[in-house]
């Protein structure tokens, strides 16, 4: 147990919080409201899974927000143009994937810094897809909203699949190959490359995955809407890398567990709604989650120095 | 001559390494005093002691006939002491008149900077070690040499009377040691004392007036260099009793298993490696800090891809280009800095001692959990380990069992021939025996080991034959049983006949 104790005590700071709602505002837990936010983080959930695995292996991507949107268009161009959804589906991935692919060669294979690296790409993408699209919004095909089913039935069917996703990767960072490699390599890549392992593959592989989990968040994000906004994903990455923080992935590589990163999300994304049932002016969230990654990061600092002494 | 330096009765530990026991030393004014020893004799730890970086436990310091408590860095500096390490610590950005002016110049109340006057002086202190070398120059343009002639130069401006050296000629070539060579007859013509830290017994008879041996943190003895011999002081560097705590050899070495011929990288300076290593067998590599061991084993495990030569495998030759060939082809290596390289601290027992057999572990798809569970807790059992289970985190675990799950993880790939890199460096003594018990008991079970060790009673304890390494080559071999002072003479370069 002392092993999680991280991700525990986040986990007691959000339960806290959803007691403090439950008797001080029970509004709070109106089923259709709450429905929605879960469905409109479901996207966030999915990006921040890909960038705390990013950080396990000790980078960073922060060109997420920019692959997101530029997946997001992708897809409305595409459902404009007749694609069946399920084609649409695997095209954004791919493009992700091609995305995510360019910064990871980047990084491993000219062993370039990733803040730097995805600090160009976010820009230039970002850019990018303001000179074709001047900001005009793409309208989608009536039968893409909520995959074609109601709205309940739609937000039900994201916050499951995003759920499935998260309890995919949490399963497959434990037991699968791949996830043992990210973890060995954010720890110490030079003992791992003495094993036998292949680190600058390995950090190529989790960028590539990154990016295909930006292009399915795309999607997911798409379907909620009648648009598609080419402005959204605007400041994602600090949202997704946040969550990570919070939940306990320790920026300095091998350390964290996704099911910690779903606390992260689901306390980062409360604080909003929390204070609009709770009267309290909106200007006060960002500051509030400031706080928090501040002392997330405080805590951890604090834990590292006991350790070490 | 006034004595510049006094250590008495001078004693320093760490936890329970006791690596200075009671070093009396003396510097005269106009001297060059040689201090000589192992690796690991405690020349290190007496430097620092005399710089201030160390406080000591015991004893007493004198400098200039006064005795001095509590010296720290900037006091041992305004006494008088210098000390110019192996790898100049100078700003590589910074010009040498400012590099000389950092150390130097007191802050003026208005922080402004004399330009004109910082060159001055940077010229004036260059010309008198006789030094061609630009004020003006960016660090990073100069050659290795001229970046210890400025850190003399600060020295001197300083006004230092001690100063230290240590292995300064290490990556010289010959006509910039002479160049140095002049520059420290210089500095003792003019009544400072020079504290010569070298292995290389040349340079010691050629330069130095007196010489301190050291051995196991105590002063063997000093002696002018002109009443000693060569040879008279390998017997003070060594003579030590190599104890009985080394299991004997189980059985005569069977067939080949690594045989190199010619082998040699230019990049890591290792040329004309020939060796043979044959099953059953440990083969010891003894030889100096920097004589090129660790860049054998580098090699070998293809972390530095051989480029000439031939290495053969069971009489195949291979080309091993990286790790993952290496382990391929059977080759295991334990690396020498196990914190850094060996085992991962942060990960769980299991998944240090499972690194280098993942496919047998992720067969295909996921994790046989139970398999690695089992594996680990038979190398736990099998090698000793003490420890909490199987997923208590590397770095919980003492040095010595950290080492035997670095072991274990190699001892899982089925390895043909093991090298092991200072496998009992920071270890303790139960622990050290234990280890020597494993290593013979693989040997006995037809792994073929090399290895590599600046322990001198380890490497005659263990090996069956013992191969000298220096300047990046093989240049002896023993057999068991062979006296310490001859591997010492070789591992320094001294000639055969005056052994």
């Amino acid at each position: 147990m002392q092993k999680y104790s991280r991700e525990l005590s986040v986990a007691i700071v959000l339960a806290l919080l959803l007691l403090v709602m439950a008797v001080a505002a029970p509004a709070f837990y109106d089923p259709q409201p709450l429905l929605s936010r879960l469905a409109r983080e479901a996207p966030t959930l999915i990006v921040a899974c890909g960038v705390a695995l990013v950080m396990v292996a000790r980078e960073i991507d922060i060109s997420i927000g920019s692959i997101f949107a530029l997946c997001g268009v992708c897809a409305g161009l595409l459902a404009g143009s007749g694609w069946p959804l399920i084609a649409v589906f695997g095209a954004v991935v791919v493009l992700g994937a091609v995305l995510g692919a360019m910064n990871g060669a980047l990084v491993a294979g000219l062993r370039l810094p990733s803040i730097v690296v995805t600090l160009a790409t976010m820009v230039i993408l970002r850019e990018g897809l303001r000179w074709k699209q001047q900001g005009a919004f793409i309208n989608l095909p009536d039968a893409w909203q909520w995959f074609g089913l109601s709205q309940r039935g739609g937000q039900w069917a994201l916050i499951a699949g995003a759920l499935i996703i998260l309890a995919v990767l949490a399963w497959a960072s434990r037991h699968l190959a791949g996830g043992r490699f990210l973890y060995a390599v954010g720890s110490n890549a030079e003992a791992a490359r003495l094993a036998g392992l292949r680190p600058r593959w390995i950090t190529l592989a989790v960028f590539v995955f990154m990016g295909a989990l930006a292009g399915l968040a795309a999607l997911l994000n798409v379907v909620q809407s009648p648009q598609v906004d080419p402005k959204s994903g605007t400041g994602l990455e600090l949202k997704a890398i946040a969550a990570a923080v919070v939940g306990g992935v320790a920026v300095s590589g091998g350390r964290g567990n996704l099911w910690g990163v779903f606390v992260g999300v689901l306390l980062l994304a409360c604080i909003n709604p929390a204070l609009t049932y709770l009267h309290v002016e909106a200007y006060w969230e960002k500051a509030i989650q400031g706080a928090i990654i501040l002392l997330a990061v405080i805590f951890d600092g604090l834990r590292n120095r006991r350790a070490t002494n | 001559m006034a004595t510049l330096l006094e250590l008495r009765n001078v004693t320093k530990s760490f936890g329970a390494v006791r690596a200075l026991r009671g070093v009396s030393f003396a510097l005269e004014e106009g001297e060059v005093h040689a201090l000589l020893g192992e690796n690991g004799a405690g020349k290190s730890t007496l430097i620092k002691v005399i710089t201030g970086a160390y406080a000591l436990d015991d004893g007493e310091i004198q400098i200039g006939g006064q005795s001095v408590s509590h010296l720290t860095p900037a006091r041992a500096r305004a006494l008088g002491i210098a000390c110019i390490y192996q790898q100049p610590a100078l700003f590589p950005d910074l010009s040498v008149a400012e590099n000389i002016a950092l150390r130097l110049e007191k802050t003026s109340p208005l922080h402004t900077v004399g330009w004109a006057a910082r060159r001055t002086r940077a010229r004036e202190l260059l010309h008198r070690i006789g030094a061609e070398i630009d004020p003006a120059a960016e660090v990073r343009t100069l050659s290795m040499p001229e970046q210890q002639l400025v850190e003399i130069a600060c020295a001197l401006g300083a006004g230092a009377h001690v100063v230290i050296m240590d292995e300064p000629t290490a990556s010289l070539t010959q006509k910039e040691q002479h160049l140095l060579f002049a520059v420290v007859r210089d500095l003792r013509a003019h009544g400072v004392g020079v504290i010569y830290i070298s292995h290389r017994l040349e340079e010691i008879f050629a330069l130095a007036d007196r010489v301190t041996v050291l051995r196991d943190g105590e002063s063997v003895g000093t002696n002018p260099v002109d009443e000693i011999n060569e040879s008279a002081l390998i017997k003070m560097m060594v003579g030590r009793e190599v104890t009985a705590i080394y299991p004997p050899a189980q059985s005569a070495p069977g067939a080949s298993r690594l045989t190199l011929k010619k082998v040699g990288c230019s990049q890591s300076g290792v040329h004309g490696i020939d060796l043979e290593l044959r099953a059953g067998e440990i083969v010891g590599m003894a030889g100096l800090v920097g004589a090129g061991r660790t860049e054998l084993a580098r090699i070998l495990f293809g972390l530095t891809p051989a480029d000439t030569g031939e290495i053969q495998l069971g009489g195949q030759a291979v080309q091993i280009t990286d790790p993952r060939s290496a382990i391929a082809h059977g080759i295991a290596y334990v690396p020498e800095d196990r914190r850094r390289h060996g085992v991962i601290l942060e990960m769980p027992i299991a998944a240090n001692t499972t690194m280098a057999i993942h496919a047998q572990i992720f067969p295909g798809t996921w994790l046989r959990s139970t398999a690695e569970r089992q594996l680990t807790l038979d190398f736990i059992r099998d090698l000793g380990v003490k420890t909490a289970g199987p997923q208590a985190p590397g770095g919980s675990l003492s040095g010595g069992n950290q080492q035997k799950i670095a072991l274990a993880r190699w001892l899982a790939t089925k390895p043909k021939v093991l090298i092991l890199d200072e496998p009992t460096q920071g270890v303790d003594v139960g622990a050290k025996s234990e280890i020597y018990k494993i290593i013979r008991h693989l040997a006995a079970e037809g792994l073929a080991v090399l290895m590599i060790s600046s322990d001198l009673p380890e490497v005659l304890g263990m090996s069956d034959r013992v191969l000298v390494m220096r300047g990046g080559t093989i240049v002896a071999e023993f057999p068991h049983g062979v006296d310490a002072h001859d591997v010492m003479a070789a591992a320094l370069g001294q000639k055969k006949e005056a052994a």
